[in-house]
């Protein structure tokens, strides 16, 4: 158990230092790394200031030292505004992280009650509803969906707003729009682990001593099939903060998405570096903790 | 178990599953695939063509739409149409780009992986890991910040992410295929290691490698969409899918069809070839079948 917590830890790690590197050195690899880092709009003591910090002058392995141990104290450098990224990262990621856990509340929903389902009544009609669904989650690109949840319920309806962030109802469109796709692969995930576990030995034992079969399902079943669909959560949970970007532009969403779409179209490097550095540190630490939540869950992983 | 029986029950089952093959799919992807191929002869006009004068015109079924442009015209006067037929080019195009260079360079990792195991195997891993690990989009936008937006830059981006994914499938493979009996024979018998891979290996693989190849151009071409409806993905003037949404995002209101009918051909396009997919999982690996 704790050489496997170890070797993930490890593992995490290196992840980490993989995408800080390949950032640090892919700016760099382009010949001209000031163009990049310092923005030409920002006011030239800003500049200069970035200039001076950076030291692109020095040995390389000085500014790679520097730029690792700013990130390790979570400095992530300034916006050519003067703002540290640090501040601004902070300011838009509970918007996000908002919207993210309303959608993953909406999709477990949706998905648990119809996996079960569509696992019980095998080859019904419900489990055709589950196929379909799985099949369009897959399928349709989350910002078109966006575009046209728009268009019937905000446009023609009028039932909801645009865009923007506002009361409760705002967050509807957004994140049925987010969790759309995710919706698919749980319920595919509950369809299987509960067919598996249907067909176990200890279900069929249970059956056998005339359990009735509600109880089967619901006591016996659910309980072990419910185990990687709590760590799929948190995969979607993690995948969600990444296709973010999309979802928060169509609906001018107050997030790290739209932030950063902002910083892209602006050629503010230094945010666009801190916020894709923070959602895939974010991405790796909930693989991580999924990791080490399934050991603790699956006795199989634990005595290995 | 004997190669004899598992090759009649396989037999037997490929059999049943052909002829359940998913017409609707296949005729819908072979069409857009051919459109596609054919852009130039089909497509109404040519999709750059800018006509200002007749801006924004409707779909024909709309007051004031014309058999001229059946998907109406975009804010520049360009036919939706024909845009539409082309956008299929620089989607499949891509895909198979990406497929190509990330799928090659996946599978030889994933076969030398599973097939040598040990140290470097797992050094290999860790590598893999790393990159699936990573989110896909955030990485896309500095990448694209960085090496600057053109259909190489995307193709560049995507690539290590394909390679990755088929690495860690082909080398799960391939590590059980090396220790069946069938491959310590060869070796008994003399056969080197590059003649185990590719006569051995290699083909026992290559079912697998159809199936996520296929899932996987399903994927890529939706992530590929919504890169450039960022406005980090192939370049305007370009037709491509997800940027003609895009810029029909600010006439949403008044009109729908911009954003509309680039978008159906996306989902068209994307929900075939995941259905076809999802059948030859069925097929090729029967043991996976899931849903």
């Amino acid at each position: 158990m704790t050489r496997y917590i170890l070797s993930r830890l490890f593992q995490a790690t290196l992840g980490i230092l993989f995408i800080t590197t390949l950032v640090f050195a892919l700016v760099r690899l382009t010949g001209d790394p000031s163009s990049i880092l310092v923005s030409d709009f920002a006011p030239i003591e800003v500049q200069e200031r970035v200039r001076e910090r950076l030291g692109l002058d020095r040995p390389i392995y000085e500014q790679y030292a520097a730029y690792m141990g700013g990130l390790l104290r979570g400095d992530l450098g300034e916006s050519f505004s003067g703002r540290p990224v640090s501040e601004i990262l902070a300011q838009y990621l509970p918007g996000t992280a908002s919207l993210a856990a309303v959608a993953l509340v909406l999709v477990l929903l949706i998905a648990v009650p119809l996996g079960i389902l569509s696992a019980v009544y095998r080859g019904s009609w419900i489990d055709t509803v589950a196929r379909a669904i799985a099949l369009f989650g897959q399928s349709v690109p989350s910002f078109w969906l966006a575009i046209v949840l728009v268009l019937i319920f905000a446009v023609i309806l009028d039932l909801l707003p645009v865009a923007y962030r506002s009361g409760p109802e705002s967050y509807i469109l957004p994140a049925v729009a987010m969790g759309w796709a995710a919706v698919a692969g749980i319920v595919r995930l509950i369809r299987s682990s509960m067919l598996d576990v249907l067909d176990s030995d200890y279900v069929r034992m249970a059956r056998a001593k005339g359990m009735p079969p509600r109880n089967v399902v619901v006591k016996h079943a659910l309980r072990s099939a419910l185990i990687p669909v709590l760590t799929f959560a948190g995969l979607v949970f993690a995948s969600f903060m990444n296709g973010s970007v999309v979802v928060e532009s169509v609906f001018a969403w107050p997030g790290i998405g739209t932030m950063t779409l902002d910083a892209v179209s602006g050629r503010d490097f230094p945010v666009v570096q801190g916020a894709v550095i923070l959602i895939a540190v974010f991405f790796i630490l909930i693989n991580l903790a999924v990791d080490i939540l399934y050991a603790f869950l699956d006795p199989r992983i634990r005595y290995r | 178990m004997t190669i004899g029986v598992g090759r009649t029950a396989r037999a037997r089952s490929v059999g049943g599953a052909l002829r359940r093959m998913p017409i609707i799919p296949i005729f819908l992807l072979g069409a857009l695939t051919l459109a596609a191929l054919l852009a130039p002869f089909i497509a109404p006009h040519p999709p750059l063509e800018v006509n200002l004068g007749n801006a924004l015109a409707p779909p024909f079924y709309h007051e004031g739409g014309s058999v001229d442009h059946l998907l109406g015209t975009d804010r520049l006067g360009r036919d939706i149409l024909s845009r539409v037929i082309y956008g299929g080019q620089v989607s499949l195009l891509l895909a198979f780009s990406v497929l190509l260079i990330g799928g090659t360079v996946g599978i030889v990792i994933g076969l030398l992986s599973g097939y040598a195991g040990g140290r470097s195997d797992s050094i290999i891993q860790r590598g893999v890991e790393a990159i699936l690990s990573l989110p896909t989009i955030m990485v896309a936008l500095v990448f694209v910040f960085v090496l600057g937006q053109s259909f190489a830059s995307v193709v560049l981006i995507l690539a290590p992410f394909i390679a990755a994914s088929f690495a860690r499938m082909v080398r799960g493979e391939a590590m059980t295929i090396r220790n069946m009996n069938y491959v310590a024979l060869a070796r008994v018998a003399g056969a080197s290691h590059t003649r185990i891979i590719a006569r051995h290996i290699m083909p026992n693989v290559a079912g697998t490698i159809i199936v996520i190849a296929t899932l996987e151009v399903g994927a890529l071409i939706l992530v590929e969409a919504s890169l450039s409806f960022l406005g980090v993905g192939v370049p305007p003037p370009t037709p491509a899918w997800g940027l003609m949404v895009d810029d029909g995002r600010e006439y949403l209101t008044t009109r729908y069809w911009l954003s509309l009918f680039p978008g159906l051909a996306i989902v068209i396009t994307v929900l075939s070839i995941n259905w076809i997919g999802d059948w030859l999982r069925n097929v090729l690996d029967p043991k996976r079948q899931e849903l």
